[in-house]
């Protein structure tokens, strides 16, 4: 938990990321990253398959 | 004489409450309300994303009954009560990013086909809920935070003339919209959405268009060939009577003719398309 906190450091001030008019906080933008992952790795892992209960 | 759950049915069909159990055991009959299999195409991880928005919803309710059983001493100072704390945030955060991805792999699926749109419905408004039971939930932290966005917020609904009734400044009502109300319209639209899930059917995957058939060697059989697309039946298709558990929905259902010979010595794999009706589909475990 320690080491945790050495890498994210969530007492400090908020990271902004400026795109023009669009502002996004870091965090957010990692989220919305992490879910895409989620939405393309869902997709493309192949579901293990199991033998049918019903015969 | 009643000699079956059937005949008391009928029975008592001219009471109010005979006429409301008629309709829901016609419209959820129990093998569809709680299906021991699926279709084969629901097995992929996209499907699971509405199974664990439900998980994470299950742990937000459960953390915040803990929460307001011990009240508002215990969550900030014990060391319990902080990890209580923290757990109902972060399924919070789970709940919400769960139901994200849900909301995207429905939207690329069109999942309001099939006469689902009561179902997209509820999903969409269950989202909306959602989300105003977060915020009356950062209103409830009692902490700079939720100051800093109670005073933010205020502008914001001022400005939609919801202010002078729906005051985020008030920690009470914001608090009580948080425990109370809001959590149980949630609920409550959750449990239509499933209910809704269950009596329509998983959204099946899209046909394939002509193009996709021809590039895997296959073709349209001339009897419901002609357009663009793959045709969609105008009526549902019937299951037949002894595989009743599978989904049987209004999809797009083109009649897959085979190559022969020479074509079918060279044609490419064709893993994924099949002539089978969606009910001789193998199916997966549910």
């Amino acid at each position: 938990m320690n080491l945790l906190a050495a890498l994210v450091h969530l007492g400090g001030t908020g990271k902004y990321i400026n795109w023009g008019v669009l502002q996004i906080s870091l965090a957010n933008l990692i989220i919305i990253a992490v879910m895409i992952l989620m939405l393309v790795v869902a997709i493309a892992l192949p579901f293990p398959k199991h033998e049918s209960r019903r015969k | 004489m009643i000699t079956s759950p059937a005949d008391t049915v009928i029975a008592d069909k001219d009471t109010w409450t005979g006429k409301i159990r008629d309709r829901a055991v016609k419209e959820l009959p129990p093998d569809r309300l709680l299906p021991d299999s699926q279709p084969s195409y629901v097995a992929s991880w996209a499907y699971v994303f509405g199974a664990l928005s439900i998980g994470a919803f299950a742990v937000v309710l459960l953390s915040g009954a803990v929460l307001a059983v011990e009240g508002p001493a215990w969550w900030h100072k014990s060391s319990a009560g902080l990890f209580v704390n923290s757990l109902h945030m972060w399924s919070t955060e789970f709940f919400f990013m769960f139901m994200v991805v849900h909301l995207w792999a429905k939207f690329f699926m069109a999942a309001w086909r099939g006469k689902r749109k009561a179902t997209w419905i509820t999903g969409v408004l269950a989202f909306m809920v959602s989300i105003g039971t977060a915020f009356t939930g950062y209103l409830s932290q009692q902490n700079f935070d939720s100051e800093w966005i109670a005073t933010q917020a205020k502008d914001g609904i001022n400005s939609t003339g919801a202010g002078a009734f729906w005051n985020v400044l008030n920690f009470g009502q914001m608090l009580m919209w948080h425990i109370v109300l809001l959590p149980l319209v949630v609920a409550a639209v959750v449990g239509l959405h499933v209910l809704l899930v269950r009596r329509r059917g998983v959204v099946p995957p899209f046909a394939p268009t002509n193009a996709q058939l021809a590039k895997a060697g296959l073709s349209l059989a001339p009897a419901v060939s002609g357009g663009g697309d793959a045709p969609v039946l105008e009526e549902p298709l019937k299951p037949p009577a002894s595989e009743p558990h599978v989904q049987h929905e209004p999809v797009a259902a083109p009649a897959v003719q085979e190559p022969t010979g020479q074509a079918a010595a060279s044609q490419e794999p064709t893993a994924g398309l099949s002539s089978q009706p969606l009910w001789n589909l193998p199916e997966a475990q549910s």
